[in-house]
């Protein structure tokens, strides 16, 4: 399917070119407020962190920042936190994309069927993607997770099950469950859709040919909601590869820096130990390892939905 | 359909027991389960909502609580806690910061959309993929250089500092959003607009703007939701003036117990937004639609 | 159906733009509330960095008190958590941001700040506002916001630690508290007071990650086991036998019969569990001991006793010391009004009348004798006024440990380089507290790190 319009046809080559020149610029104008604006907003920052990155720059010792070379690339990649940080990213984003994704199915396919209170149903079960998640990280590190005062703590002590301690036992789950909680509604809408647009007349075919939910589920739906899919993974990941204030607010990165992710790594080493130098130099890293992971799933994932996206 | 079709079918087989009884119930009993788990989905998923309006009542004492209380006096003074210790002034500088940045990202995205998708320019797929990889860089990195800036123009601890970076946070999401929407305006409708200069503009507004309506509904709540949440540049770039996000950690208070405090002021500060969700999440889901239906 | 709606969304948007674009233009000035009203000419605002803390919520409160003694002049209060005021705050002064005139700094900060030109000496301004009595201060509080014998900071309040305990519980289980008790009386009356099945911890210490979190509790009882951070050289002693003795007994301690989930706990969630009644002893800031009563269950109340910070082999005093207090920063454009706010809030004045109006457990204590004389005030905190003088009186940051040691400070290490070490051994020590690694591993992380750290900062050759 042709995603491109070309100009009318026009007559002469000389024109031609012209025309086009004209035409082309034309058809950027609109393009370009929105491109100027992020192009200065992100590149230009993202200039400076590669000069700060080679230069020791460190607010509290009150010296002049001075170009050090790659010094601090050279204590980056000998720090283990920071490698540390980076799996943490990958375990943090991945788990929570995929529970997000399993759960946000589940819901959606129950909550497609028609029952009573489904919209009341509904309503209720999005809720948690809008709650402010400073507030709602506070709320549940005192109220849920203390293993003294809190929920979970409470029901385990009922079952006979000891209670956990989450935040140092096992601080990583924790965040995931967090994350997940706030998350799988926005997944869920989005699947929601993709079934409610899913092909009705080949499901019925199916159904009359013989053909169990399952079979149904697996040759149909599937390939159907594939691009829905995609699209909330993406959009899941995206966001939460850019967690800051859970992990600051639950554990404050750790204990030992089990929590501790990219974005908040970079945040401790520029805003609470003031190196500006080796912060940016992490950012830089950072964005390398970024670019490097996620662009390549970025070109395939968006060829794949425009193609999807036309009918 | 099915059901009415079971029915006849049923009257005309009396004789055969078997298939048809074991048939009825079987679909009632699926649909009934797959209604209870759905209440449960829900309810479980909104459980931790519930907890938190309940503590909210509650006196810090009962708060404190492991067991859940739910016989106890309730009270006020948490919500009076809240609005007493400030709340009125980030509440409007977050209200100023959502309604600008998004009114902004909106403005600045449809056009965008437009050129990339129904009048594209050549590489629009570059330009695209550009836009999203701002998206997924961590912003950490950036941060720096963005306080220095502002530090050196003298705009920290001001809304326009934030207003700025939401707009850049929201704008490729926007984009994209936009753009997918616009992608499933049939052809027809996008040859007649694309047919003569001077009328090319009025013909995308009239035509084209009315046709993802539910879109741009969609997508201006989803950066509202966002930009009303945002925390990351809030903490950094700001203190006095600035949004709800920071006005919460008042309530990790020196020295106080603060969990009825805490949900209290987290349901204040969750209520415009969970409304606006509620509200509007038939149009977010129809927006997401939009694009597949024929 | 559509021309409608559309229309009006349409006029809307047209609405949202012009209003957005005013606002943009006019959001990029720091526009305060307070100062619409009052733009009368010679008006000054002075912004005001505060940790969120009761006593300074009620300063908050009486600041009428202040404007009608010194018109002209309106004050804006920006109220941070403890740990995000300090970054706050240095990014401002560092970077001469200007956003604050008066900043709350810890007597950590002062010194380094001082030296660096981030603040402004108070001396003079001290010593010209006679009412405000300077040598009313109390000494060691004093020289912790000096720098090179001058005032930086006016202290808004001292504090050092001690030991919070319930009677009753003691009573119950046996033990005796002794108000100068050891670390090992602590420990075993711990053991016997720890009530799993009940709920109760045998003691809440703090395990929260952070060189002003875990680290100041943990350092104190580094220092009275014979430990220290660094030797004359500055080779650091993470990994000596004193040190290690010492962390181990901390963990063991807090794992054995502290409370659940320890790592996640600083003095905020301690706080809360011994006014709850579910931890039987506490170790803790003293300035914490009119929050506790305060908020305390009515059978906490009645059984809340103190006693001194415990000692341990190597028998050193080990009571901590600190002071927040309020510094002008150099980049503020009124510096005299900003003196004048400083000098009402920490004033035997503003004593007085914060006692008389919020209540004399919820003054800022440990900055003034003078305090420490008010017959109401004695009356109020009898239970632990003298333990907290005392305690200040008996801490000692220019030689807190057993052996010679490079630096001063009591519970923490005063060098810049301090915050980023401190906050790495204390994710480590919170590691070792969690179970995830041993106390051997965590220290040897921290002595790596830390020898690093000096190396690179030039203190060890």
């Amino acid at each position: 399917m042709a995603t491109t319009i070309t100009a009318p046809p026009t007559p002469s080559p000389s024109i031609v070119r012209e025309l086009t020149r004209v035409e082309r610029w034309k058809a950027r104008g609109p393009l370009l407020p929105a491109l100027i604006f992020t192009i200065l907003l992100t590149q230009l920052p993202f200039a400076l962190t590669l000069i700060y990155s080679f230069m020791s720059w460190n607010l509290l010792s009150n010296k002049p920042p001075q170009f050090n070379g790659g010094a601090n690339y050279l204590a980056t990649l000998q720090d283990e936190v920071f490698w540390r940080s980076i799996g943490n990213t990958g375990v943090m984003t991945g788990v929570s994309t995929v529970a997000c994704i399993v759960i946000g199915l589940l819901l959606a396919l129950l909550l497609n069927h028609s029952f009573p209170g489904r919209g009341i149903a509904r309503t209720l079960a999005i809720t948690p993607f809008f709650v402010m998640p400073v507030a709602a990280t506070l709320f549940w590190r005192s109220a849920i997770f203390d293993p003294g005062f809190g929920l979970l703590g409470w029901l385990a002590r009922q079952v006979g099950l000891p209670a956990v301690s989450w935040l140092s036992e096992y601080p990583m789950a924790a965040l995931i469950i967090l994350l997940t909680w706030r998350f799988t509604p926005f997944a869920m809408l989005i699947l929601i859709a993709g079934l409610q647009s899913a092909p009705q007349d080949q499901l019925e075919a199916a159904k009359v040919d013989g053909a169990g939910p399952l079979r149904q589920f697996g040759s149909i739906l599937v390939p159907h909601l594939r691009p829905y899919i995609e699209l909330a993974a993406l959009l899941l990941a995206m966001n939460l590869i850019q967690t800051f204030g859970e992990i600051a607010l639950l554990t404050a990165g750790g204990p030992a820096y089990q929590t501790t992710n990219i974005t908040y790594y970079i945040y401790l080493k520029g805003f609470n130990s003031f190196d500006f130098g080796l912060a940016s130099a992490l950012g830089v890293a950072a964005l390398l390892i970024t670019i490097a992971l996620i662009l390549p799933a970025l070109r395939l994932l968006s060829g794949i939905f425009q193609k999807e996206g036309r009918r | 359909m099915t059901a009415t079709t079971t029915r006849r079918a049923a009257g005309v087989r009396a004789e055969n027991h078997t298939p048809i009884r074991r048939r009825r119930p079987t679909k009632r009993l699926k649909n009934t389960l797959m209604g209870l788990g759905g209440w449960l989905g829900s309810l479980i998923f909104f459980l931790p909502v519930a907890y938190m309006l309940l503590k909210s009542f509650q006196t810090e004492t009962d708060a404190a609580e492991a067991m859940p209380k739910l016989l106890f006096t309730p009270t006020l003074a948490n919500y009076a806690g809240v609005f007493q210790a400030g709340f009125w002034p980030y509440a409007i500088n977050s209200l100023i910061v959502v309604l600008a940045s998004t009114a902004v990202v909106l403005i600045l995205a449809v056009p965008a959309a437009y050129a990339l998708s129904i009048r594209p320019v050549e590489k629009a797929q570059d330009s695209l993929f550009f836009f999203i990889s701002t998206k997924m860089m961590p912003v950490a990195a950036a941060i720096i250089p963005v306080y220095v800036i502002a530090s050196a123009l003298g705009v920290l601890n001001t809304l326009g500092i934030l207003i700025v970076m939401h707009i850049g946070m929201n704008l490729p999401l926007a984009i994209w959003m936009i753009r997918s929407f616009m992608q499933e305006i049939p052809e027809e409708i996008m040859e007649a607009s694309a047919v003569d200069g001077a009328t090319r503009w009025r013909a995308a507004r009239s035509i084209i703007l009315p046709l993802i309506r539910p879109g741009l509904a969609s997508t201006a709540l989803l950066c509202a939701v966002f930009s009303w949440n945002e925390y990351f540049f809030a903490l950094n770039l700001t203190n006095s003036t600035s949004t709800l996000p920071l006005f919460m950690q008042k309530f990790l208070s020196f020295g106080e117990l603060y969990t009825a405090h805490i949900a209290a002021a987290a349901t204040i500060v969750s209520i415009p937004v969970v409304i606006a969700g509620w509200m509007a999440q038939k149009s977010l889901v129809r927006g997401l639609l939009f694009g597949a239906v024929k | 159906m559509q021309i409608g709606p559309q229309r009006t969304k349409a006029v809307a948007r047209v609405l949202a733009v012009t209003a957005a674009g005013a606002l943009i233009a006019g959001s990029f000035t720091a526009c305060s509330t307070d100062n619409s009203g009052a733009a009368a000419a010679g008006d000054v605002t002075i912004n005001v960095a505060l940790a969120a803390n009761p006593q300074m919520k009620t300063a908050e409160s009486l600041i009428s008190d202040f404007e009608q003694k010194n018109p002209g002049i309106k004050v804006k209060f920006t109220t941070l958590p403890e740990n995000d005021l300090r970054p706050a705050v240095t990014k401002d002064v560092a970077t001469k941001a200007g956003q604050f005139d008066v900043a709350m700094m810890g007597s950590y900060e002062v010194p380094i700040w001082a030296k660096n030109n981030w603040i402004l000496p108070l001396e003079d301004y001290a010593n010209k506002d006679t009412a405000w009595k300077k040598d009313d201060l109390l000494q060691p509080i004093k020289d912790i916001v000096s720098a090179d014998g001058k005032l930086y900071a006016a202290p808004f309040y001292g504090s050092s630690s001690f030991l919070f305990y319930r009677k009753d519980l003691a009573q119950k289980a046996g033990v005796t508290i002794s108000q100068t008790p050891t670390w090992e009386e602590i420990a075993a009356a711990a053991a016997k007071m720890d009530d799993k099945a009940k709920g109760t911890s045998g003691i809440c210490l703090r395990g929260l990650p952070g060189w002003g979190q875990n680290l100041a509790s943990l350092t104190t009882v580094i220092n009275t086991f014979g430990g220290r951070w660094f030797d004359e050289n500055w080779n650091p002693q993470l990994t000596s036998p004193e040190t290690t003795n010492a962390v181990k007994f901390y963990v063991d301690l807090l794992r054995a019969h502290g409370q659940a989930d320890a790592a996640k706990d600083g003095w905020e969630g301690c706080l809360q569990k011994m006014s709850q009644g579910t931890t039987a002893m506490w170790y803790d800031d003293t300035v914490f001991a009119g929050s506790v009563l305060n908020s305390a269950t009515p059978e906490v109340k009645a059984n809340l006793g103190f006693a001194m910070a415990p000692t341990g082999p190597a028998n050193i005093k080990s009571g901590w010391l600190w002071s927040w207090g309020l510094g002008i920063t150099a980049s503020s454009k009124n510096p005299d009004a900003a003196w004048k706010f400083i000098s009402w809030v920490t004033s035997p004045d503003y004593i007085k009348l914060a006692g008389q109006k919020a209540g004399w457990d919820s003054i800022p204590p440990g900055s003034r004798t003078s305090t420490y004389d008010l017959p109401e005030y004695k009356q109020a905190t009898a239970a632990y006024a003298g333990l907290t003088l005392d305690s200040i009186n008996a801490a000692n940051p220019k030689q807190p440990t057993k052996d010679t040691v490079p630096y001063t400070g009591v519970q923490y290490v005063q060098i810049p380089e301090f915050v980023d070490i401190g906050d790495f051994v204390s994710q480590q020590i919170a590691g070792a507290i969690s179970g995830t690694q041993s106390v051997e591993e965590a220290l040897q992380k921290g002595q790596d790190y830390a020898t690093n750290a000096v190396k690179s900062a030039g203190y060890l050759k």
